[in-house]
């Protein structure tokens, strides 16, 4: 785990298939304020690449990093705005 | 240019300050218009009504919204029964005319056969943990993905307006999907 940031809230996604991680991570995010780091757990392996697409095409949101930990894939984004 | 305008008194001349307030107003109407064009919008028809190509227009159109886009899905002919609510429930898959599914055509075509392929379907999508079309179709409508069904094949197919779901717009036609495309970043026709 990264010591850069702190993690704000926790989304766990586990079992859920596309399209729901990232629809479900942007409904989280909305709820987040401004510098708030949510970390999204997942299973689903297209997620590593879904979620990097999504929060490059979206404003107001910053993926920091992504892990894959055994079968969960971890993804940290911070809001921006 | 009028020749009237020489002549008109003196009195009826906008004022220093209107002029400014007019410019101000004009100014604030240009931003809000230029802002409104700054939203990326998409826009999907959605023609088929199958098990398997419901989920194309669904997963896109939810997506798309996760990315601040402006959804517009037109649903059309079998399309429809995607948000039909009673249809909805019950889409149907049919292995004939499919050659990658492992039945062959001709047992395909026996009566019950399309009951079969759909259970296989249904099964292989609650094991994956896929999300249903009921799910896919409220998680649209909370982010704001409009759904329109298409008036002309309401009354074709002999519907009514009230089977659709809550939330769904009615008595829209084709020129109102050709504006919505043609506003659209994404146009899509499934």
């Amino acid at each position: 785990m990264s010591a850069e940031f702190d993690i704000t809230e926790t989304l766990d996604v586990k079992g859920a298939s596309c399209p729901m991680p990232v629809v479900k991570t942007k409904s989280a995010a909305d709820e987040l304020a401004e510098g708030d780091v949510l970390e999204v757990l997942s299973t689903d392996s297209g997620s590593m690449s879904d979620i990097e697409g999504w929060a490059a095409g979206t404003g107001g949101v910053e993926l920091l990093d992504q892990q894959a930990d055994g079968d969960v894939y971890k993804h940290y984004v911070r809001k921006t705005e | 240019m009028s020749t009237d305008t020489p002549d008109a008194s003196a009195d009826d001349a906008p004022t220093r300050a209107e002029l400014a307030a007019r410019v101000d107003e004009l100014e604030d109407a240009l931003s809000e218009a230029t802002a409104d064009d700054d939203g990326k919008k998409m826009s999907i028809i959605a023609t088929k009504g199958t098990l398997d190509m419901a989920y194309p227009p669904l997963i896109l159109a939810s997506t798309a919204a996760a990315f601040g886009y402006e959804v517009t899905v037109f649903h059309t002919f079998w399309g429809l029964d995607i948000l039909h609510e009673e249809h909805s429930k019950n889409l149907k898959l049919s292995s004939v005319g499919n050659p990658n599914m492992p039945v062959p055509n001709a047992i395909a075509a026996l009566p019950g056969m399309d009951r079969v392929t759909t259970s296989m379907m249904e099964k292989k999508i609650d094991d994956n943990d896929t999300a249903t079309i009921e799910e896919l179709l409220e998680t649209s409508l909370d982010m704001g993905v409009e759904f329109q069904a298409c008036q002309m094949t309401i009354e074709l197919m002999d519907y009514d307006e009230d089977d659709f779901f809550d939330g769904v717009t009615t008595g829209v036609g084709a020129a109102t999907a050709i504006q919505d495309m043609a506003e659209a970043d994404i146009q899509l026709l499934v």
